[in-house]
């Protein structure tokens, strides 16, 4: 059997390279192809990653903790049962990679000019700073420097509707527990920017004992927020979340059944690069395909002299399915290279601020940075290998049950 | 001792309403170490004959023995192991493998038998020199005159020593010159290793070279002539 492979791999080889222009076209169709697996696929997983992320940084984290009732009524009743000391004192203890409590409540901003509905956000800036969506260093004014802060900071959109500015004083009106309606002006102390509008536009950010004292629920927050390494697996945090309030009668949750839209179209997209691989590879097969089957019918006279020497009819299998393994592998590496360079050469992102509008719908931003996943990798070459190994077939067989003696004859 | 024993054999072809007896009735026996012209017009039922001995055709009837073992009831893998390990094949032209140099053609069938690559290159280098090609194993089919590589396929049909060597119309594509080197090339072979050799031809200076002429004419052998005691 290894005389055989050894035989077969080496006239598998020659014959690769007895027509190079054909081999070169078929090898230049399958890096293109295979480019485009990968390359087009690592963008879009790019789009889809930033997407997340940007919809993880301004609400769910990876996982959260919540009263059950807050998620169908986000008010300041439902707060957690857990004073916020007690609460910060467990997740301490937790292995996360950023944790954080919060209020979170929903509010009316009012200036002398506008008022607008916005989320309130009552945090511990101490605690955020590694996650938040604002961009810290390009924020005009300052951030919430403490939980005690008593300054306001507001989103630069929000800013150009109120008419206001730092330095300017603005209304901030929420309800307490006790129905009863909770104001106070608050010095605009920073203006930041954030990658999409609809943050500058929606969230206030205030210091969470001034919210405390504001909504008079002291040592009370409405939700819990941690983070893990990688949000495609939130389990292990939301499993050691679940342990720290599950007594409480707390509902933990993550970030999958927190944001549905995001989970769900993270989780179409290894569907859409199944489908997209297989499509670019149905389109290479017909090429493919009818490259062997020429290579073949070439060689029906030399194929039976070996068949007449002796030579075993699956030993001319082997040789023309390794002949197309051997195009096939070629094609994937130079196609890997190709794609891998790519991903390198736009490494920083591309600019596509151009038609960011439309992309700022779906939540992603306006640079786009290539995002390179193995798995999709290993997806593409398995699947070229494995369904170009089933299309290589056919001529392989059709090759290896010539009649010797009819084939010596063919006239060539 | 016999190499072989056809006893016989009948395969009848059908060309539209017509039924041709490619072999009617053939019976022969080959003695070891012989040269054996067969002769006939063309569709005389050489090529037939020759492939049906050499496990390429089976007859519809009759008995093959090559070496005391019958073929005709093998499966088609044991005749493709009949092939490999006891008949090397000359055919007309376009014999050799053209993505393979003539010393690797020569290896090729010894590769397959699975003989070692020390073995392989010796008995290549060795064959090449008999049949008067030293130093050029590393030219390509397409690099050689035709004789050259008739040349090279006949090194390939005999290197692993096959039981017999069949050769059909060897010459075919030669002009003659080229043809009576070939020729004393089989006898030279013949002698040095003493294989068999049947070869099947219409050309009147081969025939002259063989020791045993069989005539066949429509399927049928008509005649058998020795023609060392002539
Ligand atoms: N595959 C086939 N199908 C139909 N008829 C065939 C086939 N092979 C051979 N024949 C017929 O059988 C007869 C004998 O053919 P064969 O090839 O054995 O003769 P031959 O002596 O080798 O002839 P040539 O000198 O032309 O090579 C011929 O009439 C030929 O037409
Ligand atoms: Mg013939």
């Amino acid at each position: 059997m290894s005389t055989t492979l050894t035989v077969s791999a080496a006239l598998a080889w020659r014959n690769l390279w007895r027509n190079h222009r054909r081999t070169l076209i078929m090898l230049s169709a399958i890096s293109v192809g295979t480019w485009a697996m990968i390359f087009l696929t690592a963008l879009t997983q790019g789009m889809v990653t930033d997407m997340v992320r940007q919809g993880l940084a301004v609400l769910p984290g990876h996982a959260q903790a919540h009263h059950p009732a807050f998620r169908d009524d986000p008010n300041i009743v439902n707060l957690l049962p857990i004073p916020d000391s007690e609460l910060e004192s467990r997740l301490v203890g937790g292995d996360f990679v950023a944790w954080s409590t919060r209020i979170n409540v929903p509010a009316f901003v009012a200036s002398e000019r506008e008022t607008r509905g916005v989320t309130l956000l009552g945090i511990d800036p101490a605690r955020e700073r590694d996650f938040t969506f604002v961009e810290l260093d390009t924020i005009d004014g300052r951030f919430l420097e403490t939980a005690d802060d008593t300054g306001v900071v507001i989103g630069r959109k929000l800013a150009e509707t109120l008419e206001t500015r730092v330095g300017k004083r603005i209304v901030v009106m929420s309800q307490s527990p006790d129905n009863e309606v909770a104001d106070r002006g608050f010095r605009v102390v920073g203006v930041f920017r954030a990658e999409l509008p609809s943050q500058e536009e929606d969230y206030v950010f205030v210091g969470k004992a001034t919210v405390q004292k504001l909504l008079g629920v002291p040592d009370r927050v409405t939700e819990a927020v941690v983070f893990g390494n990688d949000f495609r697996n939130p389990e292990p945090v939301l499993g050691q979340l679940e342990g720290f309030v599950s007594a409480d009668g707390v509902t933990a949750q993550s970030w999958k059944d927190l944001d549905v839209y995001l989970s769900t179209t993270l989780a179409a997209m290894d569907g859409f690069v199944l489908v997209w691989v297989i499509v670019i590879f149905l389109a290479l097969s017909f090429g493919l395909v009818n490259t062997l089957l020429m290579a073949v019918f070439e060689r029906i006279r030399e194929i039976g002299v070996m068949l007449a020497l002796g030579v075993k009819p699956a030993a001319i299998l082997l040789q023309i399915v390794l002949e197309s393994m051997l195009l096939l592998g070629i094609g994937l590496l130079i196609g890997n290279l190709l794609a891998f360079a790519s991903v390198e050469l736009i490494s920083d992102g591309i600019d596509i601020s151009m038609v960011a509008d439309g992309m700022e719908m779906m939540g992603a931003t306006s640079r786009l940075v290539p995002d390179l996943r193995m798995q999709d990798v290993v997806l593409a070459n398995g699947v070229v290998l494995l369904l170009g190994f089933f299309a290589s077939l056919s001529p392989a067989w059709r090759a290896s049950r010539y009649e010797p003696v009819e084939a010596i004859t063919t006239v060539q | 001792m016999t190499a072989v024993r056809c006893i016989d054999l009948c395969k009848t072809y059908r060309q539209g309403e017509e039924d041709i007896k490619a072999l009617d009735h053939v019976s022969i026996d080959i003695e070891s170490g012989d040269i054996v012209c067969l002769s006939a017009p063309s569709g005389g039922g050489k090529t037939t004959l020759l492939n049906s001995i050499g496990g390429l055709d089976r007859p519809d009837s009759g008995e093959i023995y090559i070496a005391g073992q019958r073929i005709d009831t093998l499966s088609k893998s044991g005749l493709a192991e009949l092939r490999l390990n006891h008949i090397g094949f000359v055919f007309q032209a376009y014999n050799l493998i053209p993505v393979l140099t003539a010393s690797e053609n020569i290896e090729f069938v010894m590769q397959v038998q699975g003989r070692s690559r020390g073995e392989r290159r010796d008995k290549s280098e060795e064959i090449l020199a008999e049949v008067g090609l030293a130093g050029m194993g590393d030219r390509r089919p397409a690099e050689m005159s035709g004789g050259q590589q008739q040349r090279v396929a006949v090194a390939r049909a005999i290197v692993s020593r096959p039981t017999l060597v069949l050769a059909d119309e060897p010459t075919a594509n030669l002009d003659s010159k080229t043809s009576d080197e070939l020729m004393e090339l089989f006898i030279r072979l013949n002698e040095t290793h003493g294989s068999t050799f049947v070869i099947a031809t219409h050309d009147q200076r081969v025939m002259g070279y063989a020791r045993r002429l069989v005539k066949m004419l429509d399927g049928r052998i008509v005649d058998d002539i020795d023609q060392q005691a002539a």
